[in-house]
C-alpha cells in the first residue's frame, strides 16, 4: 500500500487526522471487490428476469414479464414442488439424526468433544464430488450394499438404488449433514445442564424435560441448521445428476440448464429469483422464531 | 441430565453414515482389481495411476493456481475489511454484506458471475475463476479474522497511537501480530475451500482450463473409476491435516 504509507507521518502528528482515511483505506478494497463481484452480479440476476432471451444466447434489453408467467407452466410448478419436497425431507432427516448425535458431542468429556467435531467436519471437508462418488459404489445394483443384502439373504436380487428419488435424499443428506449438526452443537452446548437437572428433580419425565426445556432453548440452532441444510438442498444439481440419473430434475438442474444448455438466461435468472425468494423467507421466518424462542429463553433463565 | 440412552442409537448411526461410504473408498484404493466392488489383493496401482493421468495433472495444476491467487487476494482484503468493519463501524448491514457471499447458494454467485463476464466480454479462463473463487473466500476469511478481532483488546491499539505510532505501523506492528492465528486459519480455508469448489468452477472457468473438482467431475459421470479411490484417499489426507491446523489454530468449530 505506497499510497499509504506516503501519509503515515500525517498519522504521527496527532490521531485525528488518520481516521479520516484509515477507514476508506481497510474498508475500501474488500468493499470495492463485493461491490464489483459480489452485487452487481446479483443485481444482474434481478435485471435479466425482466429482459429478453436473445435470439443466439445472452438478454436482449426489452422489458418483459414472460420469464414469470412460464413459472406457472405446470412443469416447472412441479419441478419447484419437488424440489422443495426433496429439500424438506432431506432437512427433517438431518434433523433426526443430528439432534441427537450433536446432543451426545455437546455432553461429552471436553476433549472428546473437539474430537468428535473434527470427525463430524472431516467429511465436509472431503471434496463433495468424492463423496457423491463413495455413494455411488455404495449403491449401484453390484455395489456394497446390494452385496451385503443379498449375502445376508434379505433379498434374492440386487434392489435398483441408484438413479432412484430415495438416494438422491441420502446423497444430500450425506453431503449436509454436518452444516445440521455444527449450529445444533453450538446452541445445545449452551444449555445449562442444571436447568434440564432441575426440572427432573421437580418431578418432570425424560420426555416432558426435552420437549420443554431442552428443545425450546436449542431452537435457534435447530433453525440455523434446518436452512443450512435445506437451502443447498434445493441448489444442488450434481447428486440429482450423478445419483439420481438426471431422472429428477431439481430446481438447481433447472437453472444450470437454462445457463448452459437452453441459453436461456432471462428464464434462468427468474428461476434463480424463486430460489432467492425461498431463501429470503425461511431467513426470515428463522430471524422471527429465533426472537421468539430467545424471549422465551430469557424468561426460562429468570 | 446424563444423555437419553435414545440418543446412542443416532449417534452411532451418523457417524456409521458419515464413515462408512469414505472407509470404502479408502479400501478399495489399495485394491489390486480393477473392478470396484471384488477385492483381489493390496496394490498402490492406482495411486501410480493418478499422477501418470495428465488431465487430472492439469487440473491439479489449475486448481493450485487458481487456489493460491484467490486466497492471496481473499486474506488481504479480508483481514483489512475485518480490521476496518470492527474498527470503525457500527453498521450490521457491513457485517452482513461482508459475510454474505459465505450463506448465498453457490449457485446463484455463479450465475451471476458468469452473467457479469458475459456482460463486459471477458474471455473465460483461470483468471476468471480465480476472481470469482476469491468473493467466497473472502468472506470466509473476514468471519474468521472478525471473530478473532473480538477477542483482541483496542486499547493496545490506542497506546500504540498515542505513544506516536502512526496508523499503518499500528496496523502492521500490534493489530495484524495479534490477528496471525485468524488470519492463518482463514487463509487456510480459504485455499480448502477454493481446492473443493465445484459449481462456481463449472460456470466460470473455460473448457480448456478445468479445475481438479471439473476433471473429477467429468471422470464420475461418465463411470466410475478405481482411480478416483486412489485420488480421494489423497485428498482426505490433505483435508485432514488442513483440519487440524484449522482447529489448533482457531477455536473455529466454537465460534460457528
Amino acid at each position: 500500500m505506497p499510497a499509504v504509507s506516503t501519509r503515515a507521518p500525517g498519522g504521527a502528528v496527532g490521531s485525528r487526522p488518520p481516521r479520516r482515511w484509515a477507514p476508506v483505506a481497510l474498508l475500501g478494497p474488500g468493499s470495492l471487490y463485493l461491490a464489483l463481484f459480489f452485487l452487481v452480479p446479483l443485481g444482474l440476476i434481478v435485471g435479466y428476469a425482466f429482459l429478453t432471451r436473445g435470439r443466439f444466447g445472452g438478454v436482449v434489453p426489452e422489458f418483459t414479464l414472460d420469464n414469470f408467467a412460464r413459472l406457472v407452466e405446470p412443469v416447472y410448478v412441479q419441478v419447484i414442488t419437488t424440489s422443495l419436497g426433496t429439500a424438506a425431507i432431506t432437512t427433517l432427516l438431518a434433523l433426526a439424526l443430528g439432534f441427537p448425535t450433536a446432543y451426545v458431542i455437546s455432553r461429552l468429556p471436553r476433549r472428546w468433544r473437539t474430537t468428535a467435531l473434527i470427525l463430524v467436519l472431516l467429511p465436509f471437508w472431503t471434496n463433495f464430488l468424492i463423496r457423491t462418488y463413495a455413494w455411488i459404489i455404495l449403491l449401484n445394483d453390484a455395489g456394497w450394499i446390494n452385496g451385503a443384502l443379498v449375502a445376508v439373504g434379505i433379498v434374492d436380487e440386487p434392489i435398483r438404488m441408484l438413479y432412484t428419488q430415495p438416494a438422491v435424499v441420502v446423497g444430500l443428506l450425506y453431503i449436509y449433514l454436518p452444516l445440521m449438526i455444527l449450529p445444533l452443537y453450538s446452541a445445545i452446548e449452551r444449555i445449562d445442564p442444571s436447568l434440564e437437572e432441575a426440572a427432573t428433580n421437580l418431578g418432570a419425565s425424560r420426555w416432558r424435560v426435552f420437549r420443554t426445556v431442552t428443545i425450546p432453548l436449542a431452537l435457534p440452532g435447530m433453525l440455523i441448521g434446518c436452512v443450512f441444510v435445506f437451502v443447498p438442498s434445493m441448489a444442488n444439481f450434481v447428486i440429482p445428476e450423478l445419483i439420481g440419473g438426471g431422472k429428477s430434475l431439481l430446481l438447481g438442474n433447472l437453472i444450470r440448464d437454462q445457463f448452459l444448455k437452453a441459453r436461456d438466461w432471462p428464464f434462468g435468472a427468474a428461476l434463480a429469483l424463486v430460489l432467492t425468494a425461498i431463501l429470503v423467507l425461511l431467513l426470515v421466518l428463522q430471524a422471527r422464531a429465533a426472537a421468539r424462542a430467545e424471549g422465551g429463553g430469557d424468561r426460562a433463565h429468570t | 441430565m446424563r444423555t437419553p440412552r435414545a440418543f446412542a442409537a443416532p449417534f452411532w448411526l451418523t457417524f456409521a453414515f458419515l464413515y462408512i461410504p469414505i472407509v470404502v473408498v479408502v479400501i478399495m484404493s489399495f485394491n489390486a482389481s480393477s473392478s470396484l466392488f471384488v477385492w483381489r489383493g493390496f496394490s498402490l496401482e492406482w495411486y501410480a495411476e493418478v499422477f501418470r493421468d495428465g488431465a487430472l495433472m492439469q487440473g491439479l495444476g489449475n486448481t493450485l493456481i487458481v487456489a493460491s491467487g484467490s486466497t492471496a487476494i481473499a486474506t488481504v482484503l479480508g483481514t483489512l475489511l475485518a480490521v476496518g468493519i470492527s474498527r470503525y463501524t457500527r453498521s450490521g448491514l457491513i457485517r452482513a454484506f461482508a459475510i454474505a457471499p459465505a450463506l448465498l447458494p453457490d449457485l446463484l454467485l455463479a450465475i451471476g458471475l458468469l452473467s457479469l463476464f458475459g456482460l463486459v466480454q471477458l474471455t473465460l479462463g483461470l483468471h476468471s475463476v480465480l476472481i470469482a473463487h476469491a468473493v467466497f473466500s473472502m468472506a470466509f476469511v473476514t468471519a474468521i479474522v472478525l471473530a478473532r478481532l473480538s477477542h483482541v483488546d483496542p486499547s493496545l491499539e490506542e497506546a500504540s497511537r498515542d505513544l506516536g505510532a502512526g496508523p499503518v505501523r499500528t496496523l502492521l506492528r500490534v493489530t495484524i501480530p495479534q490477528l496471525a492465528p485468524g488470519i492463518v486459519a482463514g487463509a487456510l480455508l480459504a485455499f480448502t475451500l477454493s481446492l473443493d469448489e465445484f459449481v462456481i468452477a463449472f460456470f466460470t472457468a473455460a473448457p480448456n482450463t478445468p479445475t481438479l473438482p471439473m476433471v473429477i467431475y467429468s471422470m464420475v459421470r461418465f463411470g466410475v473409476t478405481p482411480e478416483v479411490n486412489a485420488l480421494a484417499t489423497m485428498l482426505l489426507g490433505v483435508s485432514l491435516l488442513a483440519i487440524i491446523a484449522t482447529q489448533r489454530l482457531t477455536r473455529i468449530t466454537e465460534s460457528l
